[in-house]
């Protein structure tokens, strides 16, 4: 089972960027996703700049996927697309059906925001060429088990996003500039000063969501880690694990440990909860609500 | 270009569907009663029986209906949605309004003479996205999700020949449909995997010492003083506080309205407008569609003189449409929060 680290979905300072990835280059990962997936006017990083470090984890042995926008709404986005597209040299994961039109034909990434939930859908990402699909995040383990049992669902590689605060929804709002008091079109950038997101409490004060530009994301972190033997037997082929600005290093080594089978996902698990930003949660896997945790003894009730 | 543009209007249930189409509707969609459909609400929507009285009744008055299939199938029920695509096809329905690219395949290869529409819920927001669905599945129309400034709706039409309709009253969906997992989060279901958002199930109102308090799934989303109006709790417009700062963090209590834009759309090129809420009773129908009739044949009225003035430049951008007063009131009576926007279609609001 191979880990991937999952596109960079906050605005860290450029040179945050450049010192996290050359420390990913020596990480246990297999394969690296690059680029901005949440919003186009967060340009500290150029196509270039991606290149440069994707070079840089290539040559460190990793698999370089180019990931692209989840929201296009603009021409300059589509023609950043386009360049995306065919940059020539990395795979390219595709988040909207735009990229798809752009890479039909070449072996893609169907990502997570592509909205798969069924074998004839997966089918049909896979007669255009993709060879790798990410499951959304709403799904269960048992719609995975179905999918992956289906005689309709074609050979493709299967990845399921284990570790992270979710990607819950996308707006043309920027809910960082509301917040702020500031126009999108004059946002100065204010998600920068945020970089696991900006919370967004009840009135109880209880963590619920997070805000991150047009993103949402969930207050809690995804952790699958625990779930590592049932991801393998349903032939899972990768994790991703969706960075955060503290521990990174220490969880992609605990998820290596367990999928080595070198650390029992119990203590892995343990041990990864104590590192999250936000409360562990596994709620979606379960089939049951995406912010709930739920320990092994209800999760195996709860899958009968 | 057309000086036209349809009214398309909500049908969740027969009367509903009368109203609408007695109060000048030139379409309404509707949705069988399952999860196979958007606005899957306890009492709501048709059965097979009144489905076919439905297709008779807007056909006999000359008026189109159209089917909304769309929610994502997942593998232990796909059988019910592609019979759902076969009960449409035998029906005669004037269009199937589907976002699933599986069930997209499906309809296209077995009915190759149904029309398609690709559904708010498919999430195309460029003309790249729409040329693949056209491509892919001969799809005649879309609805664009309610993300897009005027300009950029302009500019797809500039881009497609594929049918452009816009939402133009309802419950605002402030995310790009398709792809907001918020109610899922919180409650197990989604638009995506059930048709719900925030259901009704999940929700539990409390009278508790600090105010009349609303959660969704144990989550506070809101909490009312006396005498503050409380509405349905749609999770995203609920209060919320962020850097200490209590407030609508995502979206106040409004409601969708382009009365103001009607001309720019109709100049524009788009083709159909559509009134958001199959969950709405028969007499919130009737009244929406009875407005947007007359604001619309305003606007394509004033186009055509427009267009017959055409010798004079200044008089061809002089456009008499104005929007009344009492299209306002009556609008904003029956819209969230008593008050409506313009949405993402008005750069300011993003």
């Amino acid at each position: 089972m191979k880990l991937a680290l999952g596109p960079l979905l906050y605005f860290w300072p450029r040179e945050q960027v450049e010192a996290f990835y050359q420390q990913v280059a020596g990480w246990p990962v297999d394969i690296v996703y690059l680029g901005e997936t949440v919003c186009a006017k967060r340009r500290e990083l150029r196509l270039e700049d991606w290149l440069r470090i994707g070079h840089q984890l290539r040559d460190a042995g990793k698999e370089v996927i180019l990931s692209t926008l989840a929201l296009i709404e603009a021409d300059s986005e589509l023609s950043a697309l386009r360049r995306i597209a065919h940059n020539g040299e990395f795979r390219v994961e595709a988040n909207d059906m735009a990229a798809v039109q752009q890479l039909k034909g070449s072996d893609y990434i169907a990502g997570p925001h592509l909205n798969i939930y069924n074998p004839a859908s997966l089918a049909l990402h896979h007669g255009l060429g993709a060879q790798r699909w990410v499951m959304p995040v709403e799904l269960s383990q048992e719609t995975l088990r179905d999918m992956l049992a289906d005689s309709a669902t074609p050979p493709l590689e299967t990845e399921v996003i284990a570790f992270g605060r979710l990607p819950l929804a996308f707006s043309a709002r920027c809910f960082t500039a509301r917040a702020c008091n500031l126009p999108k079109d004059n946002c100065q950038w204010r998600c920068a000063d945020y970089p696991d997101g900006l919370d967004m409490n009840t009135r109880e004060r209880d963590p619920f969501l997070v805000i991150n530009g047009i993103q949402t994301q969930s207050a809690t972190t995804s952790n699958l880690v625990g779930a590592l033997p049932a991801l393998r037997q349903l032939g899972v082929d990768v994790l991703r694990l969706s960075p955060q600005s503290q521990h990174m290093q220490e969880i992609v080594a605990l998820y290596h440990q367990a999928r080595n089978q070198d650390l029992d996902p119990r203590d892995a698990e343990s041990h990864i909860n104590a590192l999250t930003c936000g409360a562990p949660a596994n709620g979606y896997w379960h089939g049951s609500p995406g912010m709930q945790w739920l320990d092994p003894v209800s999760a195996d009730s709860a899958t009968g | 270009m057309t000086n036209s543009m349809e009214l398309v209007a909500p049908a969740g249930s027969f009367p509903a569907l009368r109203k609408a189409i007695d109060s000048g509707a030139d379409a309404v969609y509707f949705g069988f009663r399952d999860a196979t459909n958007a606005r899957n609400f306890p009492g709501l929507n048709f059965d097979n029986n009144a489905a076919v009285d439905a297709v008779n009744y807007a056909h006999a008055r000359g008026r189109k209906i159209m089917l909304a299939l769309n929610t994502y199938p997942q593998p232990a029920t796909w059988s019910v949605w592609t019979r759902a695509i076969d009960q449409a096809a035998e029906l005669g329905v004037d269009a199937l309004i589907v976002a699933d690219s599986g069930l997209l395949q499906y309809a296209r290869e077995r009915y190759p003479d149904l029309r398609l529409h690709l559904s708010v819920q498919g999430s195309a927001t460029t003309h790249e996205a729409i040329a693949f669905y056209r491509e892919q599945f001969a799809i005649e129309r879309v609805v664009l999700p309610r993300v897009l400034s005027l300009s950029q709706v302009r500019r797809i039409i500039e881009n497609t020949d594929v049918e452009i309709e816009t939402f133009a009253f309802g419950s605002l969906c402030v995310m790009a449909e398709g792809r907001c997992y918020l109610s899922s989060y919180v409650t197990g279901e989604s638009p995506n995997t059930c048709g719900a958002c925030s259901p009704a199930k999940a929700v539990q109102w409390q009278e508790t010492p600090q105010g009349r308090e609303v959660r969704l799934n144990g989550v506070l989303i809101d909490r009312y003083q006396p005498g503050e109006s409380a509405g349905y709790p749609v999770l995203c417009k609920g209060r919320f506080e962020v850097n200490d700062a209590l407030g609508y963090a995502i979206e106040e209590p409004t409601s969708l309205s382009v009365l103001d834009i009607l001309p720019q759309l109709l100049r524009s090129g788009v083709r159909a407008i559509k009134i958001e809420g199959r969950q709405r009773s028969p007499a919130y129908v009737a009244q929406v569609v009875t407005v947007l009739r007359q604001a619309l044949d305003a606007a394509q009225r004033s186009a055509a003189q427009r267009d017959a003035a055409q010798l004079d430049a200044a008089q061809r951008d002089a456009d008499s449409y104005r929007v009344r007063d009492d299209w306002v009131t009556q609008l904003d009576k029956l819209a969230e929060g008593s008050t409506h926007t313009l949405g993402a279609l008005d750069r300011k609001w993003q």
